[in-house]
């Protein structure tokens, strides 16, 4: 029973992050039609902003002490993090917190590299077959991902999350669970209400969800769809961003990230069923738990591999017998 | 003369929704029967029916000895149907003479055939035959043309090319000049005829404007709410009062 | 597309369009074809990379991107699993070596086969959905091989070492006629000829004549009524049914022929380079043969093989530029200006290289989607157009396609 309970923790960090790229993504398919290949790679930017915090914040100013001499005799450097020579302990928190306090700087960057990608290249893109999309899409997503190797080098740069939140706690007694995929997982169920509320509550979201149903007759209501997708679009990026920007801790991030993670989330788009919100949420949790079960050697040992190939099985089961999807409407893509 | 095409006792619901109750209808071999009928009387499901797109519920539908109930698309116009749709359906990003050419090859190899060595334009009986169904719609010149490009009322005499190039039996027309500006809609409706009287197909026009229908059909099948309610002559349809209540007061659905 | 055939007559009535290429003229640019490939350690040579290892990409990538289009171009089928059946072509002909025979020939029959066999069996079940789905789908059935490759199948694959031919193995045709053991390893050899090592051109031109042939066909069946079914699946599959065709089988044949046409690049891949590795199936490896029909030229018949001639030119060219050759290139320019240029230059450059491939697939997606082709239509049409400039009110670009009313 321990075993279950630990694989279906085990699941939810993964699953969030599946959940939360999937959403942005379905989001963008449904509203604006988009087949987004460069959702991935907004992950991956997420994941590097958190990263250039921690950069920032570790900034040290280097200062010669001469009346302590090192061993050569010369005299020592005293390197002091300017975020503590600036705000002394609070300096201190603040790196020790730089993963979560990423997050306040992953949603201005976020938004304004997706209002960007919408206004400078996604808008051409509308009226264009898919084919064409998810071209140019991959071709953005190889240049945004070769932009960040060029700046970040080719090695995966490990982030930690704050001291007080690295341990593991009981989830069950005698269960250890490492505290900071709690958290994530917790952080992704925030954000994941926040935007459904959003989409739920707000005059803006109900044009949103209006136009998701049927594009065609919110245009025709005067409603100026456009500048809301805009609008979307940014969101979509500053999920995908966040999502990024959290998840450091728990895999170090390389420029490649976004690219594994894309047909992770593609296929979790699929099963949940294109253009539906909460089939994506569902979906991404369903998914991460069956990956992690499919990791157990109790499994392994009958289906060897099962591990390896789970996900793409899931979604090419799911393709054939239900085409559109866990929750997707008639007609979304099928042409 | 003998029925090509008859359909009985067919039913189809949706839900709760009757859309087709108790049809009984054939289509005497050689002649023009009109489908006509106010919106939601069942005319285009009674089409998807005839297409194969839609199972009915009961009933049977059977074509030259055959039972079209269950056949592929592809398969309904082996046996001898054609269909020209309400916008004309063509293959836009090829020239005409492709488009004919494809259907030409359809009906003489069939609906697979690998085909992968030889080259389409030596084979002068395919394109002869093309280019002769190009030319009695009137569009020879433009056979190198984009098909995409053309006008409405051109791009519906290059459909209406290609279902003849294939001599079916029976030629589906669903509302052959919707859309049309008066000029092409005479222009379609001249072709149809002349190309009734040369070449004898047997056609079910399904269409709302009275001028085509009249203009073209020699008998003329009224549905209402799902079920034929009168059929006859033209002129008999013109004077009976059922049409009108039909078309004027009835349509409570 | 039309940019393809758009050099020919520009004498057109104004408002027709260009009568598809005639036998004599395919006959024509197909010689033309030979000769350009056959001749490129000749033409390579000014541009610096007229070695075999280089020409051999060409003729490989060639006539994996030649088989990609047939998929792509015609039936706009984008699949994103090709690299598959690349992969299982090498381990065929791979295999081949070690249980067979050395010979090239075996090895390509079963890499071709192998090919096919897979695209088969995932064509079969793919083709079930169409557009994007078919996209996915055909994403993860390649991303499932290649992963199991890597993990349960490392008895067939050996996993990470990658498969390769060894002294002991057994290669039972080639102990049957008796061919004397070596030393080391032996290379592949096309009855007897060595195709690899110290064969120089050898290895080149076998696999030039191989891409050769693969073009032609690809000629055929462009040309042929089952590549203008192909085209119908493209355009209308509405139309096509209620014209009494099944695209079904049609998109089936041709997903099992560009399956083989990626398998035979396998197979010539483990030719000349007999191992076998995973990487060589993962999905981003599919995105570079989508990349290069997609440069060239997709639906065109020579698209491909340009845009993967420019892809790897490209790969070798700008992978051998560093900061010390930029810093030689712009020496002439003041220091404080050259150090920018160059340091903003290098980004473009050696391991930088994708970054630069990302941007010009972009820009061709977005100003070109015809690719080099239409590109190049375009230019021909335009200097006509400027030397004929005196009696141009009366000829029409070559691009007539328009509508005329």
């Amino acid at each position: 029973m321990d075993a279950v309970i630990i694989q279906i923790l085990n699941g939810l960090d993964k699953g969030g992050a599946y959940a939360l790229i999937a959403l942005g993504l379905t989001l963008i398919f449904g509203t604006l039609g988009v087949v987004n290949f460069a959702h991935g790679a907004l992950f991956m930017l997420g994941a590097f902003v958190a990263v250039s915090v921690n950069g920032l914040l570790s900034l040290e100013s280097v200062t010669l002490d001469p009346t302590k001499l090192t061993p050569w005799g010369t005299p020592a450097e005293i390197r002091t993090k300017l975020a503590e020579e600036w705000f002394g302990t609070f300096g201190t928190t603040l790196i020790d917190y730089s993963v979560p306090v990423s997050i306040v700087v992953a949603i201005p960057v976020m938004l304004l590299i997706g209002l960007i990608m919408e206004r400078g290249l996604i808008q051409f893109f509308y009226k264009r077959p898919h084919a064409d999309q998810i071209l140019v899409t991959f071709g953005l997503a190889i240049v945004l991902q070769e932009i960040v190797k060029a700046i970040f080098g080719a090695n995966s740069i490990s982030q930690s999350a704050p001291a007080s939140l690295a341990g593991t706690i009981d989830v069950i007694s005698g269960v250890a669970y490492p505290t900071w995929r709690m958290v994530y997982f917790f952080f992704s169920l925030t954000v994941i209400g926040a935007v459904i509320a959003f989409l739920q509550f707000t005059t803006f979201g109900m044009v949103v969800r209006a136009g998701m149903a049927d594009r065609e007759t919110v245009g025709l209501l005067g409603i100026n769809i456009e500048r809301r997708f805009t609008i979307v679009f940014g969101l979509a990026a500053i999920i995908a961003g966040m999502a990024g920007a959290m998840y450091t801790p728990i895999l170090s991030p390389d420029y490649h990230l976004g690219m594994d993670f894309l047909v992770l989330s593609f296929v979790v788009v699929v099963v949940g069923g294109m253009g539906s919100i909460p089939g994506a949420v569902a979906a991404g949790f369903i998914l991460g738990i069956l990956q992690s079960f499919a990791a157990m050697e109790a499994v392994k040992q009958y289906f060897p591999g099962i591990d390896q190939i789970i996900i793409y099985l899931v979604a090419i089961v799911i393709l054939l017998v239900r085409p559109r999807g866990l929750m997707g409407r008639k007609g979304v893509m099928e042409t | 003369m003998s029925a090509l095409l008859t359909i009985t006792d067919v039913n189809k619901s949706f839900g709760g929704l009757k859309a087709l109750s108790e049809v009984n209808l054939s289509v005497e071999q050689g002649s023009v029967h009109a489908i006509i009928g106010p919106n939601g009387a069942g005319k285009s499901t009674l089409l998807n029916v005839l297409i194969g797109k839609l199972i009915p519920d009961t009933g049977a539908v059977m074509f030259d000895g055959v039972s079209l109930l269950g056949l592929q698309p592809h398969e309904i116009n082996q046996v001898g149907v054609s269909r020209v749709f309400q916008t004309p359906e063509i293959f836009g990003e090829l020239s005409l003479i492709h488009n004919v050419i494809i259907s030409t090859l359809a009906s003489r190899d069939g609906a697979f055939n690998l085909a992968f060595w030889n080259r389409v334009d030596e084979d002068a009986e395919i394109t002869d035959k093309a280019e002769e169904l190009l030319a009695d719609v009137g569009l020879l010149e433009k056979k190198d043309m984009i098909s995409s490009s053309l006008s409405r009322g051109d791009k519906r005499r290059l459909e209406l090319a290609m279902c003849l190039v294939q001599q079916p039996k029976l030629l589906l027309l669903d509302e052959p000049t919707a859309g049309m500006s008066r000029a092409d809609t005479n222009s379609t409706i001249d072709l149809l005829k002349r190309i009734g009287e040369e070449r004898g197909i047997t056609k079910v026009i399904i269409e709302h404007d009275m001028h085509v229908v009249f203009s073209l059909a020699q008998k003329i099948t009224v549905l209402a709410q799902g079920t034929p309610i009168c059929e006859g002559k033209p002129e008999e349809i013109k004077g009976d009062p059922r049409v009108q209540e039909a078309y004027l007061g009835g349509a409570h659905l | 597309m039309n940019a393809a055939i758009a050099t020919a007559s520009s004498k057109a009535q104004p408002h027709a369009g260009e009568a598809p290429p005639n036998k004599g003229a395919d006959l024509r640019n197909f010689a033309i074809f030979a000769v350009a490939i056959l001749s490129m350690p000749l033409w390579l040579q000014p541009l610096g990379v007229a070695y075999p290892a280089f020409m051999q990409k060409i003729a490989i990538f060639g006539t994996l991107a030649i088989g990609f289009n047939l998929l792509f171009g015609l039936t706009g089928y984008l699949s994103f699993g090709h690299a598959a059946f690349l992969g299982v072509g090498s381990y065929a002909a791979v295999w081949s070596f070690k249980l067979l025979s050395m010979n090239a020939v075996p090895a390509l029959i079963f890499g071709t086969l192998f090919g096919g066999l897979f695209a088969l069996a995932i064509g079969f079940i793919s083709l079930r959905r169409t557009g994007i789905y078919f996209s996915i789908l055909t994403l993860a059935f390649a991303q499932m091989a290649y992963n199991l490759a890597y993990s349960v199948l490392t008895p067939i694959t050996n996993g990470e070492t990658a498969l390769q031919v060894v002294k002991d193995d057994p290669r039972v045709l080639d102990a049957m006629f008796g061919a004397v053991g070596t030393s080391s390893a032996p290379v592949p050899n096309l009855f007897g000829m060595a195709l690899t090592g110290d064969a120089g051109l050898i290895g080149f031109y076998f696999c030039a004549l191989l891409m050769i042939g693969a073009f032609y066909i690809s000629m055929r069946i462009f040309r042929s009524p089952f590549g203008m079914m192909l085209r119908a699946i493209k355009t209308n599959q509405q139309r096509m049914r209620f014209t009494g065709l099944n695209p079904r089988p049609y998109a089936l044949a041709v997903f099992v022929v560009s399956g083989m046409y990626a398998g035979l690049a396998g197979s010539m891949m483990a030719v000349v380079d007999p191992l076998a590795g995973a990487e060589r199936m993962q999905w981003t490896a599919s995105g570079e043969v989508v990349l290069m029909t997609i440069l060239g030229g997709s639906g065109t018949l020579i698209g491909p093989v340009l845009g993967a001639g420019a892809i790897k030119y490209f790969e070798v060219k700008l992978v051998e530029y560093n900061k010390t050759k930029l810093g030689e290139i712009f020496s002439f320019l003041p220091d404080s200006i050259s150090d920018a240029v160059v340091s903003v230059s290098s980004l473009f450059v050696g391991g930088g290289w994708h970054l630069t491939l990302g941007l010009i697939f972009m820009l061709v997606v977005i100003f070109l989607p015809g690719g080099i082709v239409q590109g190049l239509g375009k230019l021909t049409s335009w200097v006509r157009r400027r030397t004929s400039s005196s009696n141009s009110a009366s000829s029409k670009s070559a691009d007539a396609s328009q509508p005329a009313e």
